[in-house]
């Protein structure tokens, strides 16, 4: 019936097992050896500092500085940050305090189609929606001329990719608080309220942080959806109505034309190298943090 | 005092059901607005066939090479990504159930590459594709693509397979069954509802993602018909009709969108009837 026999099939099964396993165990050196490899050639001729904190970003020229796209990542991801943070915290108390059980059957559902919605369906959202929002309404209403194409609109169209990303964390968060705390509190004649500030942020506080850089660090790499509204224009950002450049459009933006310029196509994948560092790096940071956490 | 108190807890529970509102209602809005504005440019001409001469100047034809090659892509990657990762989440769960610390540690690495962003993979994919000697194609695709959703499967079922009491195992044990065997007979049919989900999870990831596919798979207006030629994504289909002036080909982005979400829709919705039907071949303790 078998070609092999028990020993011989378990024995085949084990090392396919293990090789899977090495792939996966060497995944994050591969990324890290192999994007580090390709950027070598642009990092041997530049100092890092000047690559980080250059303005002018002139390929043909051999000028790479980075700056104006590190800022632009930096500002749409804060934004969109801000935004989202405040929105998922009082929503995950609503709907773990608050609301009825059955209404956090309805909220999974929307949370899993929120998070499955792929992200260029939600830049053409951007597009249909927020984008005509900011130049027809919010622009005007605050005395500025603008295509929409903004920093704002980025950050808009990001904050809610991710609340569906903090919204899940501060939920589970929030269930893992003990049950007892929460009665003992209440017993004490604290009134609800009370309950949620005093006692039940308190000890959510690490969660809820952590929640938040994992975000930071999902914001930051985002791709297509920032790049379809966010205006790319490679130019230092003075306020959110103005248009910017994220590092990952730049990456995607640029690839079909670099293979002429070795040293762009270098310039190119040490952006996406300091997506990847900065991304394990907070990733990194948080886990640590809830480590740490965990042992008192 | 007391009515201070009142009167803070009355104000912020009006915020909570405002920003809860506030979700449901940009749900609704993503929705409506990609249904509303899809349906306008959708036609059965535009799903059933491939892009003809001048398609993006407004001509006719259609996005079945992107409809078809996105499928085949996301079928690729998620059954290569089943193949490695099956055999990962099982070996974590079977054979070092005994060394938490191991275990826990290949479950933080996973976690860290999970977070790594989709345009980082397409990068290495890319890089990776230059070192052995690969042109953009369908192949490129579906390994960049598997790169990218190996750890989202991996963790999923992981989850799933931790639940898988004790006892079941040294039932196992005690009949003469080796580690494989456990494994591979007894863990994956009693998980089968927790598996089906998680396969179901990363082919949503697989078909809707860009960001990767953007220099490993390339583009075509053909049909995709071998694994060394480019092949056309949906994704990719709707970003570059977005970029046409022509506004009929606009549209045609729109109702492309419409597509890919109604797709993404399905799959979810399948995985939530597919995981309650097979929960009931488990054993419960």
């Amino acid at each position: 019936m078998y070609l092999l026999n028990r020993q011989q099939r378990h024995v085949v099964n084990y090392s396919w097992m293990l090789f899977s396993l090495l792939i996966i165990a060497f995944l994050p050196f591969m990324l890290f050896g192999g994007l580090y490899f390709k950027s070598f050639l642009l990092l041997k001729s530049y100092t890092l500092k000047d690559l980080i904190f250059s303005h002018s970003w002139h390929p043909s020229r051999g000028e790479f500085g980075f700056y104006p796209f590190i800022v632009g990542s930096v500002w749409v991801t804060l934004l969109a940050i801000i935004i989202s943070t405040p929105i998922c915290l009082l929503t995950a108390i609503n709907v773990t305090q608050y609301a009825k059980k059955r209404f956090l059957r309805i909220m999974h559902p929307v949370i899993d189609i929120l998070a499955g919605i792929p992200s260029v369906v939600y830049g053409v959202w951007g597009i249909l929606v927020i984008v005509p929002f900011i130049s027809h309404y919010l622009g005007p209403w605050f005395g500025i001329q603008t295509m929409g194409y903004s920093i704002l609109a980025g950050a808009l169209v990001l904050s809610v990719m991710i609340i569906p990303f903090i919204l899940n964390i501060m939920i589970e968060i929030f269930r893992t608080i003990p049950t007892e705390l929460k009665e003992a509190t209440l017993s004490l004649g604290a009134t609800k309220w009370q309950m949620v500030k005093h006692v039940l942020l308190r000890k959510a506080l690490p969660g809820i942080i952590a929640s938040v850089g994992f975000g930071l660090a999902r914001a930051f790499g985002e791709t297509m959806a920032v790049l379809m509204v966010v205006g790319n224009v490679i130019k230092v950002p003075h306020s959110v109505f103005d248009p910017g450049y994220t590092l990952p459009a730049l990456i995607a933006n640029n690839y079909g034309e670099v293979l002429s310029i070795p040293q762009y196509d270098s310039a190119l994948m040490f952006a996406a190298l300091l997506l990847l560092v900065v991304s394990l790096f907070f990733n990194l940071l948080m886990h640590f943090f809830i480590a740490r956490y965990n042992k008192y | 005092m007391k009515r201070t108190l009142k009167a803070e807890e009355t104000f912020f529970r009006i915020l909570m059901n405002l920003t809860t509102a506030i979700i449901l209602i940009i749900l609704g809005i993503i929705i409506y607005s990609v249904f509303e504005k899809g349906m306008k440019a959708l036609s059965w001409e535009m799903l059933t066939s491939v892009p003809s001469g001048g398609y993006y100047y407004g001509k006719g034809g259609g996005i079945l090479n992107a409809i078809v090659g996105s499928l085949v892509l996301a079928i690729g990657a998620t059954v290569l990504a089943f193949v490695i990762g099956l055999p990962v989440a099982l070996y974590m769960n079977v054979f070092l159930v005994r060394r938490k610390k191991l275990v826990n540690l290949i479950r933080f690495i996973l976690d860290l590459i999970w977070g790594v962003p989709s345009i980082v993979y397409g990068a290495f994919g890319f890089t990776l594709m230059v070192f052995i000697g690969l042109q953009t194609s369908l192949l490129a695709g579906i390994i960049t693509v598997t790169l990218f959703i190996l750890p989202i499967m991996i963790r999923s079922m992981d989850e799933i397979l931790r639940t898988v009491p004790m006892g079941l195992s040294e039932a196992t044990y005690s009949l003469g069954s080796n580690k494989s065997e456990l494994a591979f007979k007894i863990f994956t049919r009693q998980s089968v509802s927790g598996i089906i989900t998680a396969v179901l999870l990363s082919f949503g990831r697989a078909i809707g993602d860009a960001a990767s596919v953007l220099f490993t798979a390339g583009y075509t207006d053909n049909l995709p018909n071998s694994l060394m030629e480019p092949v056309a994504t949906l994704p990719l289909s709707i970003f570059f009709q977005l970029a046409s002036p022509v506004p009929e080909v606009q549209a045609r982005a729109y109702a492309s969108a419409l597509v890919l979400t109604v797709i993404i829709l399905i799959v979810s919705l399948f995985s939530r009837g597919l995981g309650k039907r097979y929960h009931k071949t488990k054993i419960n303790f």
